[in-house]
């Protein structure tokens, strides 16, 4: 024991010979990490903490694996209520306002004092930073970020008499293409269909895609205000609608988010649209070739950002803060956010990231892993505003309506921006 | 056997008997139908996840990917250890609050009746922050303590044992104290054996949902060294990534495994025992 | 005086009880269970209770006293009714069908038919499989055109139906889960209590000439009442606590289509973290569950006096 106190003390004192910065004795930092507990994801976090340690031995890092994104953020703000909150956290980027509101995140600008500190904050992709900034100010640091982008299986295009090669680049397209994809068979249903988007869970994400797509924001940059029913919504809402009632070559009804990529293995979708995360499932699954592509434009391109940033907790001890920020920037480095692209398919975070070796060879291999790069250029910020999840809810439940056929596009969206202006005037 | 069934006189037979037989036969495969899907998948790659072929090759890939996600045995030893500690808690609490309830006419009774029902309707789901905010005022979060506590003292469990104990005859109870027992001796050896098949069965509600509880044990525990198989278990059914089912039905399979093996060798004492202590 | 092995404290309260014993000692009996009760119950239900009647806490205003406000969002709340009719109707799918499933098993299983420990096992199954994996499997039964459903209807020629995916059928989805889910374990309770009938009952029946229909209706079912009773009381509880499968399968859509009380309020409390809300919503729940917990109780406390 005594031993081991010995060398760690050593250890310390050689860190603090390097890096003469570091004053402060042994700290620990707890660190919710949104993902269940097992799997390779939490080996290979548990692989950074270790070496975050052995780079800085005056700090320990305990990750803490919570659950999916849903379940993180209950036990952290249940823990914050409780006053015993865990240093910092990976949490939906979307979330920024609400961690405010509950008064539970400190700015990242707190800690922003050299130089080297402010170049790091700009390093990041800016599509990411719309959903870590507000006011000013920025909360939440970008790490396993994603965006939308469009699969297609080769060997259908090719069987369609279509250029296995060439996605769709425009909505018309989108339904041309979907329709000579489509095998109907005699009773409304579908061997096969052309294109798939899922609406189950959280529509509004694949939606906003199709609204950036018709030129709409779907809120503005406060989080107070939203636009449910500009006529671009409506007309976004619509297309999507129109997708399988008129064109019929999208699935009826809602289409589930999880079994969404094995209709895809099944060939009983021959185009989906879902998150760059499902990169390596697609990869390790699909026994044909496929191709990824942006998402097809209206107006424009067009996609939301998604996924976690970090966060540091207000409660938490400065010193611990201060670890905390120190292991954030350690970890969003360039040559690690590259490692953590190739490990994850999440996109690298930022634009240097990519002229790292390990990252070059890794899109050289598989080049569908710079589309999402490539996307960001046009990517806007996920919706996201006070009481976000409520906000949200409006705007999932309208679209929905709309999708099953219980709403038409504009009543639907009327009546989910009425529900959300009821819950957002008090923020303003 | 040596005790029949009542209604052995009403056997079915012929015709009527080859129809009750037939439907219950269906029924049961129809109940059968996703535990049966989760061996086919389970044993095959995943490909084969949602097309049915004699010839489709077998694996044991699925269990291996599902062993190696998540320290299986610990957590199977977590959750072994949380419900012998809520069962046996359980009884012990529910037994002496229900005699105290069945066999004593105590100032205040009706009062602590009431309090002690007012937890029949109150799910501890519900009650999650606060729980919380007592768990870490007592400094108790993230241990198997903290998962069991809340359900020691079963409003459900006191209810049903006190209903029981007051349909124990009297002169039974008097006539172990003449022999000179005690209360507790009373209370085990004629109260006790009597209320048996209501202990098992209240023992089979509660294992059964302390085995599947998620939620509360998902947001009280953080480490390996406390979460059960639940906690586990839902590595595989975050669906954000999309639903792997050859996964899912392979770890199905192995945390259920030893209590579906345990129910099909037991199956007949399990019953046998129910009906044992019965009318004589 | 005589000796005697010193007793634990626990043998000096119990050994005391008399059927005419004093308060103290039963309120010693009763200690342990009532500190619990007390700790994760009581309090947290009172400081719910209080919660219903004030503002949301927000850092930056506190907690208001806003009287009844709460429960008028909650009447003014469409999807509050919705769920409100959501789970009644769920709790009328799922309570007399999984009874009534579970006494014909259990009658089935308890007639000597060809292969009834496989039967048996079959129909237990459910009770043994967790909600959180088992809810996946049947997303993969009610998939579209490769779903197990949708194979099968295709073998006989029927077009292939978004079940979870439409208003109109996706309640009746999760509704069976939950049938399947508790009919078998209910069985297990019927058929403890059959096995229990004395053989000469039915042998003097059907001297009578009574048919087994009358013979089920005026002698085996009235027997049966404390455990339908018993079963019930857990059928109720279940019909208003089961969302794990929600949560997996629909996450209470489409449009709320599924959202059940317990779901709504896990939404208002931990999605929108408006713990008042989700306060005075767990208030209206409890209260109609103490309702039918009352009714149930006064039911029962007659039958055992009646005996």
């Amino acid at each position: 024991m005594e031993r081991r106190a010995f060398l760690q003390g050593t250890a310390a004192a050689g860190a603090l010979l390097a890096a003469p910065a570091i004053a402060q004795s042994s700290t620990e930092i707890s660190f919710y990490y949104p993902v269940a507990v097992g799997g390779p994801i939490t080996k290979l976090i548990d692989t950074y903490a270790s070496e975050f340690e052995k780079d800085n031995p005056s700090i320990k890092v305990k990750p803490i694996y919570a659950g999916t994104y849903q379940e993180t953020i209950v036990k952290a703000l249940t823990a914050h209520k409780s006053g015993n909150p865990p240093t910092t956290s990976v949490l939906l980027s979307t979330d920024m306002f609400t961690l405010i509101d509950e008064e539970a995140v400190i700015p990242i600008d707190d800690f922003i004092r050299t130089d080297d500190d402010k170049a790091w904050l700009k390093s990041f992709f800016p599509a990411f930073m719309l959903n870590s900034q507000t006011a000013g100010k920025t909360w939440g640091v970008p790490f396993q970020r994603s965006t939308i982008v469009l699969y297609w299986n080769k060997d259908l295009f090719k069987e369609a008499g279509l250029d296995p090669d060439v996605p769709p680049a425009t909505w018309a397209e989108q339904v041309t293409f979907a329709q000579k994809l489509t095998k109907l068979d005699q009773s409304q249903g579908a061997s096969q269909w052309g294109i798939q988007v899922p609406s189950s869970g959280f529509p509004y994400w694949l939606f906003q895609g199709l609204a950036t797509q018709a030129g709409t924001l779907l809120m503005n940059e406060e989080g107070n205000r939203t636009f449910y029913d500009r006529a671009e919504v409506v007309e976004a809402l619509t297309y999507w609608v129109d997708l399988s009632r008129k064109h019929k070559v999208h699935p009826t009804g809602i289409v589930e988010w999880g079994t969404t990529p094995k209709d895809f293995f099944e060939k009983k979708a021959a185009m989906i649209w879902t998150t760059t995360g499902n990169l390596t499932n697609v990869r390790n699954n699909a026994k044909f070739p496929f191709g990824v592509a942006m998402l097809p434009a209206g107006k424009r391109r067009g996609s939301p950002t998604g996924g976690g940033n970090f966060y540091i907790s207000r409660k938490a001890p400065a010193a611990q803060q201060e670890a905390a920020f120190k292991f954030m920037r350690w970890i969003t480095s360039p040559e690690r956010a590259a490692q953590w692209c190739v490990d994850t398919g999440y996109v690298a975070v930022r634009p240097d990231a990519f002229d790292t070796p390990a990252l070059k060879k890794y899109v050289t291999d598989f080049p569908a892993a710079a589309v999402a790069r490539d996307q960001l250029q046009y990517a806007v910020a996920e919706l996201s505003t006070h009481e976000n999840q409520r906000v949200t809810k409006a705007l999932n439940d309208g679209l929905q309506a709309a999708l099953t056929g219980t709403k038409s596009p504009e009543q639907a969206m009327k009546d989910s921006q009425a529900e959300a202006e009821r819950i957002l005037t008090r923020y303003r | 056997m040596s005790m029949r069934a009542a209604s052995e006189a009403y056997a079915p037979t012929g015709a009527s008997r080859l129809l009750e037989t037939v439907a219950a036969w269906m029924l049961a495969g129809l109940w059968i139908l996703p535990l049966l899907y989760a061996l086919w998948t389970a044993f095959h790659p995943g490909e084969y996840s949602a097309r049915f072929e004699v010839l489709a090759p077998v694996t044991l890939d699925n269990f291996s990917r599902a062993w190696s996600a998540a320290p299986f045995a610990r957590y199977f030893l977590n959750t072994f250890v949380l419900v012998t500690l809520v069962l046996s808690g359980q009884l012990v609490l529910c037994t002496l609050a229900a005699y105290a309830f069945a066999r004593s006419d105590f100032r205040g009774s009706n009062i602590a009746f009431a309090l002690v029902l007012i937890q029949l309707m109150i799910m501890p789901d519900v009650l999650i922050v606060q729980n919380y905010k007592t768990m870490n005022m007592l400094g108790m979060l993230d241990s198997i303590p903290a998962i069991a506590l809340p359900y020691v003292a079963s409003a459900f469990g006191i209810f049903l044992l006190r209903q029981t104990f007051k349909t124990v005859p009297q002169e039974l109870d008097e006539a172990a104290r003449i022999e000179g027992a005690g209360a507790v001796q009373t209370l085990l050896r004629v109260y006790v054996p009597l209320a048996k098949p209501v202990y098992l069965a209240y023992g089979l509600v509660s294992v059964s949902y302390h085995w599947n509880n998620f939620l509360w044990p998902l947001i009280v525990t953080n480490s390996v060294e406390s979460r059960p198989l639940t906690v586990g278990l839902q590595v595989f059914a975050s669906t954000d990534q999309g639903i792997d089912w050859s996964i899912i039905c392979a770890a199905t399979l192995m945390t259920s495994a030893p209590l579906l093996i345990a129910f099909l060798l037991f199956q007949r004492q399990f019953v046998q025992s129910f009906m044992r202590v019965g009318i004589r | 005086m005589r000796t005697e092995a010193p007793a634990t404290p626990l043998e000096l309260v119990a050994r005391s009880i008399r059927p005419s014993s004093t308060t103290v000692h039963a309120w010693l009996l009763l200690l342990p269970a009532m500190t619990l009760l007390a700790l994760f119950t009581h309090w947290p239900a009172l400081a719910t209770f209080i919660d219903s009647f004030f503002s949301t806490p927000r850092p930056k205003r506190g907690a208001t006293f806003v009287g009844l406000e709460n429960y008028r969002q909650i009447v003014d709340d469409p999807i509050f009714w919705q769920a409100l009719t959501n789970n009644l109707l769920f709790a009328i799918g799922t309570i007399p069908v999984s009874i009534g499933l579970a006494l014909l098993m259990a009658v089935w299983v308890n007639d000597r038919i060809a292969g009834r420990t496989l039967v048996r096992m079959a129909y237990f199954t459910p009770t043994v499989l967790p909600m959180i994996a088992v809810a996946n499997i049947w997303l993969f039964f009610y998939t579209p055109q490769y779903g197990l459903l949708a194979q099968l209807l295709s073998a006989f020629g029927g077009a292939s139906y978004n079940w979870l995916g439409s208003k109109d059928t996706a309640l009746l989805c999760v509704t069976i889960v939950a049938v399947w889910k508790e009919a078998g374990f209910f069985m297990i309770f019927y058929l403890a209590a059959l096995q229990q009938i004395a053989p000469s009952l039915g042998e003097a029946a059907v001297l009578e000439g009574a048919s087994r229909w009358y013979f089920f209706r005026r002698v085996q079912f009235p027997l049966l009442m404390p455990t339908t009773l018993f079963v019930l009381i857990n059928a109720v509880i279940n019909a208003f606590r089961t969302v794990d499968h929600i949560i997996v399968m629909t996450r209470g859509g489409p449009d709320n289509a599924t959202s059940l009380l317990l779901f709504r309020i896990y939404e208002l409390g931990f999605a929108f973290w408006d713990t008042s809300a989700a306060a005075a919503l767990t208030m209206v729940l409890l209260t109609g569950l103490g309702a039918i917990a009352l009714a149930q109780y006064i039911f029962l406390e007659r039958r055992i006096h009646y005996r």
